[in-house]
């Protein structure tokens, strides 16, 4: 297994420019996820570390060793395709055992590692199956057996659950965990879902048009969002975002929203005044009477235990997780609050979040 | 599933409509095979039969057609005919009932070899030229694709015949006229933009990971290529040198005009075989009822890969 640094990575197809200066390190033995909208750069990063696209400038190292123009069969990686790519004119066994016949291995210990793979994965009674006539999850199997039966470098995976129906894919995201767990092998796992990264990754590296915008783990990705993009494409629902007027002093510990001042943690960097927006989670609203801002309850979606209050007041719609005990009736004003050290300030032309004490609480990406 | 229920489906046609699309089909197909139940009647027919009028369509079958087709026969005096002893098959017993010898072979056997030599290697190379360049549009980021791919494709805008005196003039110059080589080679360069562009819609088909994840395993391109993508491209080989065989082996205004003794091929040959007093009408349609034998071999052969590729492209997987 191995350490992949990504340095500066740069793909342009013709005019579009598909990764922007893309740099992260997966460390040996970790799950990095690479999460964003379609058509952010995520699949072009993985492909060029895969070696099936060659980057426009950057480098790509694998345990220390630039490989960043290696061919694909050259870099001893595997990966796991969407659509699972497995030859319909094979079966089951001759499928996982294709490396292992690539690179040249006899018949004999080709079959014991097959057996072997197939075991992990829990598919030994399908060996001889045909692989048109099983089931998604069987088919991932598959392919999951066609990578790991190599014992390589590294896997990257190109949303490999994104063709299985629901069911199938919340077994196979425990299953795919536990797997890295058992195997310790370094992963990049591409994937627009939040949920399935959120679930499987120790670290997530979100991009957006060819920018990665954050690497971190998914808890400070959740709580510090590094910019506005992050914390509205994570979070369902997205996080809740105030625009203000205003500058910030080192060390001030609130802002001037409105006539009210509203506490956030203290700031680290001072910002000339400019517009300013606070970002809120829906599950950091406090329904209070006395509340720093007031609205108009627009609507309720119950969610099981916890529900979400749609309020409208004069900085916009907000949205508030509460629990589903207490009872809102539309038109309904109410007062709101916000939990003061959960807050996140971003400039509204950058995007970029600002330093504040809030970044300090055992954060580290 | 068949429900004896009276409730009207939306996607099945009722039964009024299947006999109706029914009759009609077959009515097309009965016109269309008039003709050749024509021709493989003539071929039985005696010179006679064959051109009384009005047409008979009860006859008595003869062998005579195929006789004249594959021999060549000489008139002789009767006296000369009694004196060579019993007749040597059956052939040569017709003959000489119209006081005739068999004199030796027709030149239809070797036209014919010709005709499978040309067709056949002109269909291999075009598809298999067809199938690498396919491939190449398909995959690569070619500079000027798409203007490459139409002047590939404006290659077959004007009539071949078109160009005729050109390439007769350029084969007689480079020696390549009345050659096999020459045949395949201008039939191969007529077939070949057919072959690219119906392969690269069937390689076009093929998800490009299934050679990326042979390539990640371990194979270079060309391997990939050849033990992943020619599998699954069979259908659309197999439909795209059907396509190509019916041109090559049907072709005849080149033939014709660059062929004649040597590497003649069926298609000019058979409709000048002369009989006594002008056309031999059962011997033409020997002929022809044997040259129609390959191609239906082969299509039967590959019919399903046929039907798959004319309606490739409709149905997504």
């Amino acid at each position: 297994m191995a350490q992949i640094k990504v340095e500066a990575l740069d793909k342009s197809f013709d005019t579009f420019h598909a990764v922007k200066a893309a740099s992260f390190t997966v460390e040996d033995g970790q799950f990095l996820c690479l999460l964003g909208p379609s058509g952010c750069g995520k699949t072009t990063t993985l492909r060029m570390i895969a070696g099936l696209e060659l980057p426009t400038a950057g480098t790509i190292r694998l345990d220390g060793e630039d490989v960043t123009m290696n061919r694909a069969s050259a870099r001893d990686i595997a990966f796991v395709f969407q659509l699972f790519a497995l030859y319909p004119h094979m079966n089951v066994r001759r499928n996982i055992g294709f490396p292992l016949k690539c690179e040249g291995i006899g018949a004999a210990e080709r079959d014991r590692r097959v057996v072997e793979a197939a075991r992990i994965l829990r598919i030994s009674h399908l060996l001889d199956r045909s692989v048109s006539g099983l089931a998604g999850g069987d088919r991932q199997r598959v392919a999951l057996g066609r990578a790991i039966v190599r014992k390589p470098k590294c896997f990257l995976m190109d949303e490999p659950l994104g063709a299985l129906d629901t069911e199938m894919r919340e077994a196979m995201i425990h299953e795919l965990r536990a797997l890295h767990d058992r195997l310790g092998a370094t992963t990049v796992y591409v994937t627009h879902d939040q949920l399935e990264a959120m679930a499987m990754a120790d670290r997530i590296a979100v991009m957006n048009n060819g920018v990665v915008e954050q690497v971190a783990s998914p808890r400070d990705i959740y709580d510090r969002p590094a910019s506005l993009f992050v914390a509205d494409f994570i979070g369902s629902p997205p996080m809740n975002f105030l625009p203000f007027h205003g500058g910030l002093q080192t060390g001030a510990q609130a802002i001037r929203l409105g006539e009210r001042d509203v506490a956030i943690p203290a700031a680290r960097e001072a910002m000339a005044e400019c517009e300013l927006v606070l970002g809120v989670r829906p599950e950091h609203v406090r329904f209070t009477d006395r509340g720093m801002v007031r609205g108009e309850v627009y609507g309720t979606e119950y969610l099981g235990t916890t529900q979400i209050v749609t309020v409208t007041t004069r900085y916009g719609t907000l949205k508030a997780r509460s629990p589903s005990s207490t009872s809102f009736r539309t038109g309904e004003n109410v007062g709101l609050d916000f939990r003061p050290d959960t807050l996140s300030i971003f400039d509204k032309a950058s995007g970029r979040a600002i330093r504040t004490a809030l970044h300090e609480g055992g954060a580290h990406g | 599933m068949t429900s004896a229920t009276t409730a009207h489906s939306v996607v099945e046609p009722s039964a009024a409509t299947r006999r109706f699309a029914g009759s009609l089909v077959v009515l097309y197909a009965v016109i269309t095979m008039i003709p050749l139940v024509w021709i493989m009647l003539t071929a039985f027919k005696s010179p006679d039969d064959a051109i009384s009028y009005p047409p008979k369509v009860m006859f008595k079958p003869s062998l005579e057609g195929f006789c004249n087709l594959f021999t060549t026969r000489s008139r002789q005096t009767p006296d000369f005919i009694r004196s060579l002893g019993p007749p040597q098959g059956l052939c040569d017993s017709i003959a000489r009932s119209r006081n005739m010898v068999v004199a030796g072979p027709s030149n239809y056997v070797p036209r014919f070899v010709n005709s499978l030599i040309i067709a056949f290697g002109s269909t291999v190379l075009a598809v298999a030229l067809g199938t690498l360049s396919a491939y190449g549009f398909s995959r690569f980021r070619v500079p000027l694709k798409d203007d490459l791919l139409f002047f590939i494709l404006s290659t077959r805008m004007m009539p071949p015949i078109a160009v005729a005196i050109p390439i007769y003039l350029m084969y007689r110059t480079v020696g390549l006229s009345d050659t096999r080589l020459g045949m395949i080679l201008l039939y191969t360069s007529v077939n070949v933009s057919l072959a690219v562009w119906l392969l690269k819609g069937f390689i076009d088909e093929i998800p490009r990971e299934y050679e990326e994840a042979a390539m990640i395993d371990g194979y270079t391109r060309f391997q990939a290529f050849v033990k992943v993508v020619l599998p699954q491209a069979t259908t659309g080989i197999a439909a795209t040198a059907i396509f190509c065989l019916i041109f090559a082996w049907n072709e005849y205004a080149f033939a014709v005009l660059l062929t004649s003794g040597n590497a003649q091929t069926a298609p000019p040959f058979i409709p000048i075989i002369i009989g006594e007093g002008g056309q031999d009408w059962p011997a033409v349609a020997a002929g022809t009822t044997l040259f129609l034998v390959p191609i239906v071999v082969f299509t039967v052969l590959l019919r399903k890969h046929l039907l798959r590729g004319i309606t490739f492209g409709a149905v997504r997987k």
